[in-house]
């Protein structure tokens, strides 16, 4: 493997929607490493719908959304290395790979796209006290389990986390003929879709308790149950409140972090909030050569907004590659601004504008709100406007703003939800 | 009589509460939808809700265990259940392309239940 | 004609058990069993304590457990080598935050004397925080202990069990022991939900239970309850971190929590201690990390408990009255009751098993050293401490080693394959665990514990649902979904 334009660093929705976009911008060889058997990473066990509605115009299920982009790269000039584990990426852009079939590799390529994905948050890391029995498992991992290897995880289920992954796993711990006790939420809102409220809670007569969480778990062996209490404005246990629900299994839905690791060793410059790489418009690290997309820059929500975003990344990684994307020399630095989370990028570059591209700002709010504005402003001048009917925090908007409106811009691009 | 539902069209959730007769599948007031999508969705949901039921089958000689499948119409609400039985009934042999119908007509009810992933 | 060989019975697989079992199998015409309730070895406090191996500086001088903990520490270092275990000599820094705290200092001294440990030395504070720039920058000056060291409690206590199950001792795990008969005052045998086993001696340590054991057969003149401390395991990408072992000063109401760097990089910080009436309960508390956070905190300042990757508790043997006693019984010939061993009993426990032997010897047990005796055990070869050529030969001769597990700190297949086929099989995820480290990064086994399973479900040819997170029930899955 001699002369490699890009290494992709995973095999899931981004990575093959990086793939596909470097293969139209004329990369001529491209490798994707992927440490499971098989393409479509996560997609693999999302047996559910709900995906493809912006980016194919039509509801698919994981499997069916992944399909669409292996089909399509057939016959690439690409070179799937399957079961395989990138170990480290060093400094000088060599990346290390074992497999029991190449064994230990070392590759260098002109362009790294990182889209390693993310991890589950756990029990260690939101710390619920009591005793460690088995039976406790974050969603992704029951998930697992359950749509791809058959194993039920339990019979009688708690569910910590009203995201979509742990509503949709209550569904499917019912269908599977498991009895979901109840669904328990942090937040005095809802953490994932209602759509997902309405036909996997609902249907099923789940109950769901907002402003609760688990305090404790019992069991010494297996899990025997957990201690429920409902939380104050400040999100700490009321005492008196707490209520015991018996079960065997405690899933855990509590937030998903960043997979980066892998870049531990290019010191790549880390967003503290998202805990992803920073990027800018190209989705660009502060390593030129090495370009990141999907949820290992930051969480998304819809697989449809990582298929974009890695487009982008792998059509300037193979931009890259070629020679036709210049060095960033001057930067805009986009920040946040009223309501707010994160944006991403956070940067954007200036220097590379001869073209007229529009520039699309994902971000997230820190809370619900109804009938706003999302404004985007630099030099208190309003560079972007327009009226949303309801916002939160499960959702990624996003607003596109133009280049040319940047033009002899020399401080921060703030973005509001006012 | 009178049912609240929540619309799931969009992430607003609008609740819409609707008025009408379920037996003679007619709707007679319909307040707090905010588009034509969230008032078809509302009608469609009290008169005869459906769910595409997406789970998995099982599978032999192949490098996995079961395979991803999904109805391909929606399912009445309250028959999710009695297929799930029915589905767990069946195992499939490779070559499976997606797509591929792998239970004809699930218990006469003029769905079918069609493979969402792969074994070739 | 040969001699008829002793059988003697160790009680409790932990690493006192498992030390004196590699002692006594220095020499010859002994059989060992050691029993254990357990699926594995590696006891209760034994694998879940501070993982410092100590001086002793601190220790009531003129005491047993004093003496055996001072004269335990020197013997690391060689016989970790043997062991092919990793140790780390790093030190310990004992900052006096306040004039108070510094006043203190030289008692401390003065102690650390009396126990023979003459190396403890004034530090300043430029020295303390050059040595430990995150620590307090309140900080007046204090002692550093260059002996205290830093293991893996578990990895140590598995080598001790694969050397002495190499030089003949059998290990009988998940194995309980229900009674013990005595005739004409001699230890006859004991009585377990395995069987009956007959026994010439047993030796006595159950570690947190040796008070029921010793009730079997009188011997119990004190009692036992459990002393939980509360410990967390930071990132090894923590932005905070201490180089050496950082102690707080005791003050007259609590001993204090400490923050050291684990063997394998992580941070430590700990324990709390709260007597139990329950010696199985083992759950970590809200109040136990807020207090951990709050006393850490005063010793460095900016440690991030959002960092925690894992919680744990482990029960030590709080004993009354408060004395480590090791003890045979003129009219109880065979029992050799160990009783207060505590957290200083991960160090002790070379010393200790020293001890046992010599009383059993005083006592009457004739031993000749075994010519063919073996003091080298190979340890498990890990992909991720190879380099690059290394890497290549392993998977070349295992390409099972190319196959990665645990993603976080990089476990392939043949490492976990060897461990469960290997002279104390690891057959439960939490002892591939402790064995290899699988699981127990910063993803907490999401991602590899399903595959653990399926590999110990083929390698034991089993099912997946009788697989366990470790004891017999703690099954990890309750069948098939279809």
């Amino acid at each position: 493997m001699e002369n490699i334009d890009i290494i992709i660093i995973g095999g899931g929705p981004s990575g093959l929607a990086a793939a596909k976009a470097a293969i139209s911008e004329g990369a001529n060889s491209i490798v994707v490493v992927e440490r499971d058997n098989s393409l479509g990473g996560i997609l693999q066990q999302c047996i559910h719908p709900g995906f493809g509605l912006s980016y194919f115009k039509k509801e698919l299920t994981g499997p069916e959304y992944y399909g669409k982009f292996t089909e399509q790269l057939k016959g690439e000039p690409i070179k799937f290395l399957l079961n395989s584990m990138v170990l480290n990426i060093s400094d000088d852009n060599k990346v290390s790979i074992v497999s029991s079939e190449h064994g230990f590799l070392e590759l260098k390529a002109k362009s790294i796209v990182l889209a390693m994905g993310c991890r589950e948050r756990t029990r260690s890391n939101i710390r619920i006290p009591g005793s460690r029995p088995s039976g406790i498992y974050t969603a992704g991992t029951a998930q697992r389990l359950v749509n791809r290897q058959n194993l039920m995880v339990g019979k009688n289920v708690v569910i910590l986390g009203s995201g979509d992954i742990g509503m949709i796993m209550a569904r499917r711990m019912t269908l599977e003929g498991a009895n979901v006790v109840a669904v328990v939420e942090l937040m005095d809102y809802l953490a994932g879709l209602n759509r997902n409220k309405v036909q996997c809670l609902d249907d099923f007569n789940i109950p769901l308790y907002l402003s609760h969480t688990v305090t404790k778990v019992i069991g010494k062996d297996r899990v025997e149950g957990v201690y429920v209490a409902k939380v104050d404005k400040n999100k700490v246990p009321i005492k008196g409140t707490e209520k015991l629900y018996t079960c065997d299994t405690l899933l855990l839905s509590v937030g998903l972090i960043p997979e980066i690791e892998l870049i531990n060793n290019i010191n790549l410059e880390v967003s503290k909030i998202t805990k992803g790489p920073v990027v800018n418009q190209y989705m660009q690290t502060s390593k030129n050569n090495v370009f990141a997309c999907g949820n290992v820059v930051h969480v998304n929500d819809l697989v449809d907004n990582v298929s974009i975003e890695s487009e982008i990344a792998g059509k300037n990684a193979a931009k890259y590659a070629l020679g036709k994307l210049e060095d960033p020399a001057k930067e805009l630095k986009v920040t946040t601004g009223e309501n707010v989370r994160y944006v991403c990028p956070q940067k954007i570059n200036l220097d590379n504008n001869n073209n007229e591209e529009d520039i699309k700002l994902f971000f997230r709010v820190l809370l619900p709100m109804s009938n706003v504005t999302l404004r985007v402003s630099v030099e208190n001048k309003i560079i972007f406007e327009k009226k949303a009917l309801h916002v939160g925090p499960g959702e990624m908007e996003f607003v596109t703003i133009k280049e040319k409106d940047l033009k002899d811009v020399t401080s921060p691009i703030i973005i509001e939800v006012i | 009589m009178i049912e609240k539902i929540i619309c799931t069209i969009c992430p607003i959730g609008c609740e819409i509460e609707v008025v009408g007769d379920k037996k003679n599948k007619s709707v007679s007031s319909l307040n707090g939808y905010k588009c034509n999508r969230g008032k078809e969705y509302s009608i469609n949901e009290f008169i005869a809700p459906v769910r595409t039921i997406t789970t998995t089958i099982k599978i032999s000689n192949w490098k996995e265990p079961l395979i991803p499948v999904r109805t391909d119409k929606g399912v009445l609400k309250d028959k999710q259940m009695d297929c799930m039985e029915e589905i767990n009934k069946v195992e499939v042999k490779p070559p499976i392309k997606r797509g591929d119908i792998l239970i004809e007509n699930i218990l006469g009810l003029n769905v079918n239940v069609i493979a969402t992933g792969e074994a070739l | 004609m040969k001699n008829k060989s002793k059988k003697i019975v160790i009680i409790g697989a932990g690493v006192v058990g498992c030390a004196i079992a590699r002692e006594l199998s220095k020499y010859k015409g002994l059989d060992i069993v050691v029993l254990d309730k357990r699926e594995d070895v590696g006891g209760d406090a034994s694998k879940s304590n501070s993982a410092i191996i100590h001086t002793g500086y601190d220790a009531v001088p003129n005491t047993l457990e004093s003496q055996l903990v001072v004269a335990s520490n020197p013997m690391f270092p060689k016989l970790v080598k043997q062991l092919d275990v990793e140790f780390k000599l790093i030190g310990a820094i004992l900052p006096a935050i306040n004039d108070e705290q510094y006043e203190q200092l030289g008692k401390i001294k003065e102690k650390a004397f009396k126990n023979r440990v003459y190396d403890v030395e004034y530090v300043t504070k430029e020295e303390i925080i050059k040595m430990e720039p995150n620590i307090n920058k309140d900080v007046k000056g204090g002692l550093i202990i260059p002996r205290e060291g830093i293991i893996d409690p578990f990895t140590f206590t598995v080598a001790l069990a694969e050397s002495s199950a190499s030089n003949g001792v059998v290990y009988k795990l998940n194995t309980e022991v229900l009674g013990i008969n005595v005739e004409n005052n001699k230890i006859k045998s004991l009585e377990t939900n395995n069987g009956n086993i007959e026994a010439d001696y047993i030796i006595n340590s159950s570690g947190v239970y040796c008070d029921e054991i010793a009730d079997m057969v009188g011997k119990s003149n004190y009692t036992v309850n459990a002393r939980r401390g509360e410990f967390f395991i930071l990132d090894k990408n923590t932005e905070c971190k201490v180089n050496s072992i950082i102690l707080p000063i005791p003050t007259k109401i609590t001993k204090g929590k400490l923050m050291t760097p684990t063997i394998h990089g992580n941070m430590l910080i700990g324990p709390t201690a709260e007597d139990l009436d329950d010696k199985e309960d083992k759950s970590t508390t809200l109040e136990g990390l807020n207090s951990v956070i709050e006393d850490v905190k005063k010793l460095v300042p900016n440690v991030n408990p959002n960092d925690t990757i894992k919680q744990y508790a482990g029960n030590r043997a709080a004993k009354t009255p408060a004395v480590l006693e090791i003890d045979m019984y003129d009219d109880l010939e065979g029992f050799v009751n160990l009783s207060g061993v505590r957290s200083t009993g991960l160090t002790a426990s070379l010393a200790i098993s020293k001890y046992v032997l010599d009383l059993m010897v005083s006592n009457g047990l004739e031993v000749k050293f075994k010519e063919n005796f073996t003091n080298e055990r190979v340890a498990i070869k890990l992909i991720r401490e190879a380099n690059n050529e290394e890497k290549t030969e392993l998977i070349k001769k295992d390409p099972r080693y190319g196959n990665i597990i645990c993603r976080c700190e990089t476990v392939s297949e043949a490492e976990i394959v060897q461990a469960i086929n290997s002279k104390i099989p690891a057959t439960s995820v939490d002892a591939i665990k402790r064995r290899l480290k699988a699981g127990f990064g910063r993803c907490q086994g999401g991602f590899c514990s399903p595959k653990i399973i399926e590999i110990l479900a083929r390698e034991l040819n089993k099912e997946a649902k009788e697989i366990n997170k470790n004891v017999k029930n703690s099954n990890m899955l309750m069948g098939k979904a279809k």
